[in-house]
């Protein structure tokens, strides 16, 4: 195939070959960042939570004096307890995707100078650990003498089991065991590490956070009151969260079940990412309609230009090209006009990332992006171009010996 | 002669029914994506007090201690207890509010009803004639209540339906946390959106249920909803707040005029002074008082996600006019002939080119209409989300007409280029190829 008469021709229509081009190269940047964007929300999406998501749920319930906390949990645990299939019910402050735990900020330092980042740290009764179903990689889970009735926000003294991400990030290559650190009054002492524990309301505080996260041990007191997490057996657990108001309405009369705040730790899941899941959606509607109208667009021109050198075409065919001549000529000039649009658009990628950087907090661009970028669009090029250009190697050469 | 150009453009797009679909379906689409995403940045970035919003300011002060100290960065969002009523005895603005968010447990007294939380503005009594708010029964507190702790609550619409039938529930008796309240008042419907008076309580959240004096929330010990920033020793003890070194409150105030507002921004400058003197503040005077759009921004209220979505639309709607330029260069090309004649006839090239804008433009109106049409399905799929806007996004009249004037404008913008292009066909080598 020759390329360069196929060039020369081109020159002869430069404006609707500069527009396709330009299309092309507007497709391509958008292509490319939009399909990143998706790639980052589903990324959030499929967080690992390390917590034994479908055998857990969580009930709250609000509307008492703290300093009944203690009494009001003894009954609403039993009622809980009581409900048929349940297997354990253990006092935590909350779940991750669940509602906001306590984030503080942390200093590597008693005196306060050396600033670690802001975490999350879970608190929990005896028997939480096991019932999340956190696995232990190093160093070994709190004692039954280190569940302390809390009093305030974290136990003064607290013994502590951390997270791999997070023992990374405040000792970089060391081992977390025996390390310590401070949020004000309060001292954790880390006695064991979990491969994963997300924080509460992971992408909150930023990609690099999501794991940043603790467990501290704890008897419920004033604080740690009014939040249960229920295991049971994941087919059995809807039913048991239908009857978890009744239990609760019985045991505690005085309480208000909180609804919104209990649910199965993947009902929670799922609503956290609801948003997320809502934009890759949207994200992937524009792919689908940006790819249509430039196909389309690629149908109408070229369509234009079969009929406009259909003579052209009779003449051809008349001095011996053949059909397979015609349409390899209609594609190979399509793959010439996507390739230069590609080329544009791949450094409109570029610089619309850089944009999305400065105003979203965006990582760079993956390079590889670029080159399956422009495989779709030459593809979607080849597909587009094929019915004009069979179109055009069915135009007979008797063509050639009419006047128009 | 525009009749005769329209009835000419409608002619010529009725003789290739399939490039004129495909030009209208890419408007359509453009338009479409465009609007939907426009028209939820558009709610999302409205005025939540038109009329009222100019007048009002949201003060900030910095009483924090010298850990951590940089110059001229941004003075924590809210006030101190101490600050906030200060500030609020000074009454030195044409009105002014302290407030913050909370939950109270609702008793109802009728039996069939179990207790529920509902979500509880704190607030001094000016904030009923500050923002505005339409009364459905009855009226706000009074400055009095507010000091003497008043049992007074004024509850929304909603509340009322619910535990009242809609009735005028004022003077009645409301028991939340064991303690009655009497009724005062009744709102009408009211969501100013953004949720711009507090936007710890979420950007678009609905407003609250139940408002009640703040002194009295404090002296029963209510629930406290909203975000606490302390310093030093400040520990954040909830029931003595008043003393901590943390800002937790949100002050507002009204100033009718811009020379109030230059003297209540030196009345906040010397009011730092004079704590300085007074060594309960330290760092040096750092004020601010801002508009509420200003205040907005500030907060960066509007969703990135929003934004974001917005920006992409319009690459979108970008590449939708390139294709139509493309498709519309094919189509007046393609009648080179019959321009010609025209143009041998003695049609000027002014008139041609009006002719064929004419075309793009009858393009861009049956664009719209499809893109309209896209535009509501949007709207209804974006309605359809979890977000706590989804409920607002709805197409308005000035919405409705900008749809209209971005696709004829765009899709004229992109007759341009080809019927210039198309003008430029010499009349005399048509008729010669004929």
């Amino acid at each position: 195939m020759q390329i360069k008469p196929i060039l020369v021709a081109l020159r002869k229509h430069r404006l609707a070959t500069a527009l396709i081009a330009l299309e092309i190269a507007l497709a391509c940047a958008v292509l490319c960042n939009a399909c990143f964007l998706i790639a980052g929300r589903l990324a959030n999406m499929h967080i690992v939570s390390g917590v034994d998501e479908p055998s857990l749920a969580l009930v709250a319930v609000t509307g008492y004096d703290d300093a009944q906390g203690p009494d009001v949990n003894a009954r609403v645990v039993a009622g809980l307890r009581g409900i048929a299939g349940v297997q354990s019910v253990d006092v935590v402050s909350t779940v991750p995707f669940g509602s906001q735990a306590g984030a503080v900020g942390i200093t590597k330092d008693q005196a306060g100078q050396s600033f670690g980042g802001v975490i999350d740290v879970y608190v929990g009764g005896p028997g939480s650990v096991q019932a999340l179903g956190l696995k232990l990689i190093a160093g070994a889970w709190p004692q039954a003498a280190d569940y302390q009735p809390l009093d305030s926000w974290f136990p003064t003294e607290a013994r502590t089991v951390v997270s791999k991400a997070l023992a990374e990030h405040l000792w970089p290559g060391e081992s977390p065991l025996g390390k310590e650190f401070w949020c004000d009054k309060f001292h954790f002492r880390v006695i064991g590490m979990v491969d994963h524990l997300p924080i509460a309301q992971p992408g909150s505080r930023g990609v690099a956070s999501a794991e940043w996260a603790a467990f501290v041990p704890a008897m419920p007191g004033r604080f740690l009151n009014g939040t249960y997490l229920l295991r049971a057996d994941p087919r059995e657990l809807p039913r048991i969260l239908r009857d978890a108001p009744a239990a609760v309405a019985k045991a505690a009369p005085d309480v208000v079940y909180d609804h919104a705040g209990s649910k199965t730790v993947s009902d929670f899941r799922r609503d956290y990412f609801e948003r997320d899941r809502a934009m890759a959606g949207l994200l992937a509607g524009v792919i689908v309609a940006l790819l249509l109208v430039t196909a389309l667009g690629i149908v109408g021109l070229a369509s234009f230009w079969v009929q406009q050198r259909r003579k052209q075409i009779g003449i051809r065919r008349a001095i011996g090209a053949t059909r397979h001549d015609i349409l390899r000529y209609f594609q190979t000039e399509n793959f010439l006009i996507v390739s230069g649009g590609i080329v544009v658009g791949m450094a409109m990628a570029f610089a619309l990332n850089l944009v999305l950087m400065k105003f979203y907090e965006l990582p760079r661009l993956p390079l590889y992006y670029l080159p399956v970028g422009a495989l779709a669009l030459w593809v979607l090029g080849q597909l587009a171009v094929l019915a004009p250009a069979r179109r055009a190697a069915a135009v007979p050469p008797v063509v050639a010996t009419r006047s128009v | 002669m525009f009749g005769y150009y329209l009835d000419l453009a409608l002619r010529s797009l009725k003789r290739n029914k399939m490039l004129t679909a495909l030009m209208v379906l890419a408007i359509a689409l453009g338009i479409g994506a465009s609007m939907t995403t426009l028209t939820v940045l558009h709610v999302l970035s409205g005025d939540p007090l038109p009329g009222a919003s100019a007048t009002l300011f949201y003060p900030q002060l910095d009483p924090q201690d010298m850990d951590g100290y940089e110059p001229d960065r941004e003075p924590p969002r809210q006030v101190t207890w101490i600050d906030g009523m200060n500030l609020l005895h000074a009454r030195r603005a044409d009105h002014q509010a302290l407030m913050t968010g909370g939950a109270v447990p609702v008793q109802p007294a009728q039996s069939g009803l179990d207790p529920f939380y509902s979500d509880a503005r704190y607030t001094s009594s000016d904030f009923f004639p500050m923002f505005q708010t339409p009364f459905l029964y009855g009226h706000g507190w009074s400055a009095a209540d507010d000091e003497g702790k008043a049992r007074v609550v004024v509850i929304s619409r909603s509340l009322n339906d619910k535990l009242f039938g809609g009735k005028d529930s004022t003077g009645q008796t409301l028991r939340m946390k064991d303690t009655a309240f009497s009724i005062v008042g009744v709102l009408d419907e009211w969501r100013p959106n953004p949720h711009f008076y507090d936007v710890n309580m979420g950007n678009y959240a609905s407003s609250e249920d139940v408002f009640l004096p703040l002194a009295t929330a404090r002296q029963l010990q209510l629930d406290r909803n909203g975000s606490m920033d302390c310093w030093g020793n400040g520990g954040g003890d909830e029931s003595n707040l008043e003393n901590a070194p943390c800002v937790w409150l949100q002050f507002w105030v009204q100033l009718d005029s811009p020379a109030k507002v230059a003297d209540y921004k030196a009345f906040l400058a010397n009011y730092s002074r004079e704590q300085k003197a007074l060594g309960r503040f330290q760092r040096p005077v750092n004020v601010r008082l801002s508009g509420l759009m200003e205040w907005l921004d500030i907060n960066k209220v509007v969703p990135g996600d929003v934004r974001l979505q917005a920006w992409l639309a319009l690459g979108f709607l970008l590449v939708c006019l390139v294709n139509t330029v493309g498709l519309m260069l094919a189509k007046f090309l393609r009648r080179a002939g019959e321009l010609g004649v025209r143009r041998a006839l003695g049609a000027s090239r002014r008139e041609v080119f009006a002719q064929l804008l004419v075309e793009s433009g009858v393009v861009g109106l049956a664009g719209g209409v499809c893109g309209l049409l896209l535009a509501f399905g949007g709207l209804w799929l974006v309605r359809r989300q979890p977000s706590d806007y989804a409920a607002l996004a709805h197409l308005d009249m000035t919405m409705l007409l900008a749809t209209f004037l971005l696709a004829v404008g765009s899709t004229l913008l992109a007759g341009l280029l080809p019927a210039w292009r198309a003008c430029q066909i010499t009349p005399a080598l048509q008729l010669k190829s004929q």
